[in-house]
């Protein structure tokens, strides 16, 4: 065959360079600038790799890394209790996020076969719609003056008003609320697959519902709890837009600080410090994560 | 399920998807409300829409965001589907593993990530930073959930059709275009929507990757949202809504009819010899 | 010399038998691994012009990978295809002559019925009034033409096989293999079908390979059955000579119902083998049709039910062919009886009757005392 575009290779080719050039290369640009200084300039770093001086400008631009940007990092505290920080959050809407969407998930299995389809698409929905304005949202509903404390002042419940905004709270609520369809969809398609005979089975054979569930339910459906919490925890530590409108100064999230050091202070090589940190940090759930996926591809094929 | 749902379940479902809604609806009605305070109810007003519509950094923003969402989310869509073939069809090839790394990573990488490394990398490069960086970089991570979608129906795709085709005579590379992909073409549709809806929705990548001239609707949004809860944006916000929703229901209405209209000519073929 | 007992059973087509007759499709010491597994073990097989071919044999005996084979959904790791004389081994499934009916029939969901018959004719480049032409003629041969507007979706099984096999003989290929094509079909429609695809190979002189683990579709379908077993062929013969002539114990007891009596063979004189068991009092004799018996080698008779005799009365001779016994079970299957006789050395041996009086009171009844005999040639001496 003489065409090139016929040949199978080229089906694989042409995204496996894409995502080298654009996903996996820049890593390492971001690393080797982690090595570097920051400077006036543009771009706002020394050295700049300039390649027209040859191998022997690569040598001696190398010599000029360093690791004081990571040496920084260890030092100052703020850093260290940001990245604690992130992961502490992240852990906490994870689990938030499992007490309440298992129990949509389940519900939404066992609604009629009919209802269903709309179910799904209702959740989707929102998803749809922007997420930075449903973030935005919760502003005017967790601030002093708006709906929440205007709505609790008006039953009687409170006295003064609530705060709640730019609090690590509003920002549990934010995530939560903004994660929600990528904890239930998984649940979903995992508690819908499951064969309702199983249960039957169960009961038939003298066991309790409540213990049906802990030892028949719940176990056949953990690869959705799996994908569930991979799914929200690795994106929630680096999350930056909910920390910003919902949290305060006192919330600590490394998304913010990285934000922080790359448009407030100019200073990049700090910043590209920043996330090679949170990288590494997140490589093991993220091969985590792709395994699992492989895996549940392979059995579903 | 033969039991039912139980009044947990009722209950479960109904408080989830209050949750899920009820910004929305809130959003919703406040774009009508005729004063600033979000929590004071000042009446009933379009002056917000007026003013959005009036507001001309806003309607650039809106037409940059939908000619860089269309764009990658086009090319996102090909590229998706090539990685989803690659990864169902094309077994163990060499690097599979780092191939497979590669598409499913995107997926869960914060943004902060993903936008600050490649906008270094146009740096390094010196490619001038405006529409077309935002539109590659949107295409890198879209593509990737194009892919996942693409694969979970090829997936369960009965490969027999496919060999039946070969078996008639059409040859390998003719039979993907006339068989199999007419019919995946509901999971590329989808995923071309997804990779459409998360171009639209991006704030961080598209601020990091972003030149003069290519400022996007989330982050006009972004930042008239920092200064200050503006009303307008609720406007903004609902039109969005608004747009999505009827698309979402009559796609899902025209999903239903395809359906229904379906079940009633297998019935008949049922009931026929 | 007109057929006698002892001779294989003649019949009007038997190419096979007609040394000058050259094979149609051949197989030539083919093998065919996956990885450690080999499906197919180097295996030699003709296969004759309008033949309606089977193979039989039980999951993972390698019959399916043989006929992929054939279509070119596999390359065989050793060996050579033939087809018509010419290897056909690398040749790529879309430029064979050669069309296959699926077991899962694999209809096209997008297009309609005439639209999937058409599709094989469109990649020949047919000219479109010849298209119509051909597309109307399988139409009408699979009693389709009130439903060829309509989308797979909207046809029954049934009719949905038939658009099948209208798609797989649209081009008129030299060979059609059908893989399982009727195991999705409820027994009645089944029996139909299979006279149905008969005429039909009959009256277009076509070649079929059928692929099948249903015994009772290959004996009715077939000119010849290839059993296999493991990726090997045990025995290729016609549907009587595989039933009444198998070659081994595997073949005899994969087709239909068999009952073995096992011993030694105590003496061979002429046309008769004699053979002893020591759990039982009589000697068997039978025909010596297997040349390979000698004295003293472990052997098998192979009889089938309906070819024993039952009794409640002693027979004269009990010293040969014949065992005694009692009635253990009986299966009532309404057309016959089957009578499951537990022997005086406790193995059980069944025997099939016709019930050919209307009785609701059978006189053979259970724990009765009974009587097996059998003719001399009544069943075959298996040395394997």
């Amino acid at each position: 065959m003489g065409n090139p575009f016929k040949s199978k290779a080229f089906v694989v080719l042409v995204p496996y360079i894409w995502l080298f050039v654009f996903f996996l290369a820049p890593f390492l640009i971001v690393l080797k600038i982690s090595l570097s200084m920051t400077a006036i300039a543009m771009p706002p770093y020394v050295p700049a790799f300039d390649l027209s001086a040859g191998i022997g400008g690569i040598l001696s631009d190398l010599k000029e890394l360093s690791l004081e940007n990571y040496a920084f990092l260890f030092s100052d505290s703020l850093y260290i209790k940001s990245y604690l920080s992130s992961l502490q959050i992240a852990l906490v809407s994870t689990a938030l996020l499992l007490l309440i969407g298992y129990p949509v998930a389940y519900g939404m299995a066992r609604a009629p076969k009919a209802w269903r389809p709309t179910l799904v698409m209702l959740v989707i929905l929102p998803f749809w719609t922007s997420f930075l304005i449903r973030v935005y949202a919760w502003i005017g509903i967790l601030s002093r003056e708006g709906l929440l404390n205007t709505f609790l002042t008006w039953a009687g419940l409170i006295d003064t008003p609530l705060t709640i905004l730019s609090t690590n709270i509003a920002v549990y609520i934010g995530i939560v609320y903004s994660y929600l369809p990528f904890m239930v969809l998984p649940l979903y398609a995992a508690l819908e697959k499951m064969d309702e005979s199983l249960l039957e089975a169960a009961s038939d054979l003298g066991c309790p519902p409540l213990k049906t569930f802990w030892v028949v339910t719940f176990p056949l459906s953990l690869p959705g709890v799996i994908a569930g919490c991979f799914l929200v925890f690795i994106p929630a530590v680096g999350e930056f837009v909910i920390p910003d409108l919902l949290g305060g100064s006192e919330t600590l999230m490394i998304g913010k600080t990285l934000w922080a050091e790359f448009f407030s202070n100019r200073d990049w090589p700090l910043a590209s410090s920043v996330a090679v940190i949170l990288l590494l940090i997140l490589v093991i759930p993220i091969v985590f994560f792709q395994n699992a996926q492989q895996r549940s591809q392979e059995r579903n094929g | 399920m033969r039991k039912g749902p139980s009044l947990f379940n009722i209950v479960s479902v109904t408080l989830g998807f209050a949750f899920l809604y009820l910004p929305i609806v809130l959003l919703v009605i406040y774009s009508f409300n005729a004063g600033r305070n979000v929590a004071i109810w000042s009446g009933w007003s379009t002056k917000w829409y007026v003013a959005m519509v009036q507001n001309q950094q806003l309607l650039d923003a809106a037409w940059v965001t939908l000619r860089v969402g269309l764009l990658s989310a086009t090319i996102a869509t090909v590229l998706g589907t090539m990685a989803a073939l690659a990864l169902v069809r094309h077994g163990r090839f060499m690097g599979r593993t780092l191939f497979s790394g590669m598409v499913y990573a995107p997926l869960v990488m914060p943004e902060v990530i993903t936008g600050l490394s490649l906008l270094l990398l146009f740096v390094a490069v010196g490619f001038d930073r405006g529409f077309w960086t935002v539109t590659i970089a949107h295409i890198t991570f879209s593509l990737c959930f194009v892919a996942v979608v693409v694969q979970s129906r090829l997936v369960t795709f009965d490969r027999a059709m496919e060999e039946a085709a070969m078996d008639l005579g059409c040859p390998p590379f003719k039979t993907f275009f006339v068989v199999t992909l007419p019919i995946i073409l509901p999971a590329i549709i989808a995923g071309w929507m997804l990779a459409f809806t998360l171009s639209l929705d991006d704030l961080v990548i598209a601020s990091f990757t972003t030149g003069p001239g290519a400022t996007t609707l989330p982050m006009r949004i972004y930042s008239a949202v920092r200064l200050g809860v503006t009303p307008e944006i609720n406007a903004v916000s609902t039109v969005l809504i608004g747009i999505v929703t009827i698309g979402v229901i009559s796609a899902s209405l025209v999903t239903k009819r395809q359906e229904a209209e379906r079940q009633k000519a297998e019935r008949l073929a049922a009931a026929a010899p | 010399m007109a057929a006698n007992a002892y001779s294989p059973i003649k019949r009007k087509f038997a190419p096979w038998d007609d040394p000058s007759a050259k094979p149609f499709i051949r197989f030539e010491n083919v093998t065919k691994r996956f990885g450690d597994f080999v499906a197919v073990d180097d295996l030699s097989l003709d296969v004759y012009e309008r033949e309606f071919f089977s193979l039989l044999g039980p999951s993972g005996c390698g019959k399916t990978t043989l006929l992929r084979m054939l279509a070119g959904f596999e390359k065989p790791s050793e060996g050579r295809i033939l087809l018509d004389g010419q290897d056909i081994s690398g040749v790529p499934p879309h430029r064979r002559p050669v069309n296959m009916m699926f077991q899962s029939y694999a209809l096209f969901p997008h297009m309609s019925v005439e639209g999937n018959i058409a599709f094989g004719l469109k990649q020949d480049k047919m000219p479109k009034a010849d298209i119509e032409a051909r597309v109307q003629e399988m139409l009408r041969l699979t009693k389709l033409e009130p439903f060829a507007k309509r989308k797979p979706h909207q046809l029954s099984g049934g009719q949905r096989q038939r658009v099948a096999l209208a798609r797989s003989l649209a081009k008129r290929p030299k060979v059609l293999l059908l893989d399982e094509p009727l195991g999705a079909l409820d027994r009645k429609l089944r029996e139909e079908t299979q006279f149905e695809l008969m005429d039909l190979q009959q009256d277009l002189g076509l070649t079929f390979v059928i692929v099948t683990h249903d015994q009772e579709e290959a004996m009715t379908v077939s000119d010849r059955i290839a059993v296999m077993d493991h990726g090997q062929l045990v025995q290729v013969a016609s549907p009587a000579v595989i039933y009444e002539f198998p070659s081994t114990r595997y073949v005899a007891d994969f087709i239909g119902d068999v009952n073995f009596l096992s011993g030694k063979v105590s003496a061979v004189s002429g046309d008769d083998i004699d053979i002893k068991d020591d759990s039982l009092a009589c000697t068997i004799r039978a025909h010596a049709d297997n040349p390979g018996a000698k004295a003293g080698d472990d052997v098998w008779l192979a009889i089938r039910p309906e070819k024993m005799r039952i009794s409640l009365d002693q027979p004269a001779d009990t010293a040969t062919n014949c065992v005694a016994g009692e009635v253990w079970d009986i299966g009532y299957l309404g057309d016959v009886s089957v009578y499951h006789v537990k022997l005086e050395n406790g193995n059980v041996v069944k025997s099939t009757v016709a019930n050919q009086t209307r009785l609701v009171e059978r006189p053979i009844s259970w724990d009765d005392k009974v009587w097996l005999t059998w003719p001399r040639d009544a069943g075959v001496v298996l040395t394997a």
